[in-house]
């Protein structure tokens, strides 16, 4: 338990040293919400959707978290040859809690950046339709934040070096984001692609924190919670089978 | 301390460690010398539980390091070729986590974290995060780093590597004087012939995956009818130049050092 809390702590502590990262870290979403807010506010009104706006808000927030969870994930690569996790794994504790310590620690990291994210939505004029579904909002965030560092950890875990770290990002994170209806409504889609959004992760964990904050939904709200608690618990797994099988 | 019997490794055709044996003292400075690949890192990561052998055995302090793996782990300290500190954290929170990791209870760590910073003059710096430290002061801080957990061995993997000659000296210093008053084993490897002939009681000259000398320095100069130890482990040797095919972990060192200029 020990082993657990210390790791987490060792995340918490260095997100919060790295302040100018984090401040850039805000720059993207800010950049989305004020591109696309103004720019495709508009269009958005005019189709009778309402404000862009309000609708977009929740994907600016799950992009961050993605974003910033899955990173860290595969930040392990670097820490993994040439730093501190050597320490880690050779030390007299079960490969697991370590895992898990350093997974708690970065979801962490990315559920107070998702907060921040909120924030600056807030003040860009987004508005929740009830504060009181907030904590359940957070519930999202920490799922989605779970998940994704599990996922970072798991392919962090079977890099060996950096090249293969463009390919995931092209091929993995940036699918991720833009097939999850962060930006566009997963209604009225053509068939098959609305089927490749329905497959992924990220649309259930948008679709869960715009039910809970505006109200509207695509998936319905049981079953963003069950499919994102499934999914999270398999990529916990996976996660934790590669970190196993490291060597050093 | 150490005892090892008939030691083989193969990776795949390779052979990395042919049918090596040998053994350290209690309380023993023992240095492993030999040429780049001569498979010195892959007998420390025998040794240290990180890689399962082949074939033959290996025993520290009675332990079988594959099987009792976590027993074994709490017998030995180690400094790895590549620095593992979290250069983010201070000094002092790079030696908390790792007496939580090797569960060094509280009262017993506060002391110990004390003294072994004071002993190797670094607790003035203790509130200072590691990346702002020398590379001298890095590799002191993870030997007292390894020593937390009052381990019978320590194993050095080349511990100066890149550092100036008097961080060098430094160094030895503090690890001689930390084998005379804790009584720990040394187990080092290095390419610097000096250092082993200062430090090390016995040496074991390494090459090609086989040990291919074994003694004090005198003896090997003595077996060699060599001046200094450094001809004799040319004469042993022979003075073609290793070329090592630059591996994955090569190309990293490169993109971490180009990431990291305080490295």
């Amino acid at each position: 338990m020990n082993v657990i809390y210390i790791l987490w702590l060792r995340e918490v502590k260095r997100y919060f040293r790295s302040r100018p990262q984090i401040i850039a870290s805000l720059g993207q979403p800010v950049l989305y919400l004020i591109a696309f807010g103004f720019g495709m506010g508009p269009i958005f009104q005019k189709a009778g959707y309402g404000s862009y706006r309000q609708f977009m808000a929740p994907g600016i927030i799950g992009m961050s978290v993605l974003f910033m969870s899955i990173f860290s994930g595969i930040s392990l690569l670097f820490d993994r040859q040439f730093g501190f996790l050597k320490e880690t794994l050779v030390a007299p504790v079960p490969r697991l809690q370590i895992m898990l310590g350093r997974t708690l620690g970065s979801a962490t990291s990315a559920i107070i950046q998702g907060s921040l994210v909120f924030v600056v939505c807030l003040i860009a004029g987004f508005r929740p339709i009830n504060p009181a579904t907030i904590p359940l909002a957070l519930c999202f965030m920490a799922a989605i934040a779970i998940m994704f560092t599990a996922l970072g950890t798991a392919i962090g875990s079977l890099l060996t070096d950096m090249q293969g770290f463009q390919l995931i990002m092209n091929f993995l994170v940036m699918p991720i984001f833009f097939l999850s209806g962060a930006l566009y409504p997963l209604k009225n889609l053509p068939a098959a692609f609305a089927f490749v959004t329905s497959l992924d992760p990220l649309s259930y964990g948008v679709d869960g924190l715009r039910t809970v904050l505006i109200g509207s939904s695509a998936f319905g709200l049981t079953t963003d919670a069950i499919v994102m608690g499934c999914i999270t618990l398999l990529f916990i797994g996976l996660g934790t089978y590669f970190f196993s099988k490291i060597q050093l | 301390m150490i005892r090892v019997q008939n030691l083989v490794k193969k990776f795949g055709d390779f052979e990395a460690v042919k049918n090596i044996s040998f053994h350290v003292e209690r309380g023993e400075i023992f240095a492993f010398l030999g040429p780049n690949g001569a498979g010195k890192t892959t007998t420390i990561k025998m040794l240290t539980t990180l890689l399962k052998p082949t074939s033959g055995s290996v025993e520290i302090d009675g332990l079988n390091p594959a099987s009792a793996q976590n027993e074994a782990r709490k017998r030995f300290g180690i400094v790895f070729q590549d620095p593992s500190l979290d250069s983010e954290l201070t000094a002092y929170e790079n030696m908390e986590i790792h007496a939580v990791l090797y569960h060094v209870p509280r009262a017993v760590r506060i002391e110990r974290i004390e003294r072994l910073m004071k002993l190797f003059e670094l607790w003035d710096r203790r509130k200072d995060a590691a990346k702002t430290f020398s590379g001298g002061m890095k590799r002191r801080l993870e030997i007292a780093r390894s020593m937390l957990h009052t381990p019978k061995i320590i194993f050095l993997d080349e511990p100066t590597l890149g550092l100036d000659p008097q961080s060098r000296n430094q160094l030895w210093t503090h690890v001689k004087h930390l084998n005379e008053t804790e009584q720990v084993t040394v187990f080092l490897t290095t390419h610097y012939m000096e250092e082993a002939d200062r430090v090390a009681q016995r040496i074991a000259i390494i090459d090609h995956g086989g040990i291919v000398a074994l003694g004090s320095s005198a003896e090997l100069k003595q077996q060699t009818g060599t001046e200094t130890l450094e001809e004799a482990f040319l004469k042993l040797t022979g003075s073609a130049i290793r070329d090592e095919s630059a591996s994955s972990a090569d190309a990293m060192r490169q993109m971490a050092k180009m990431w990291s200029p305080k490295r």
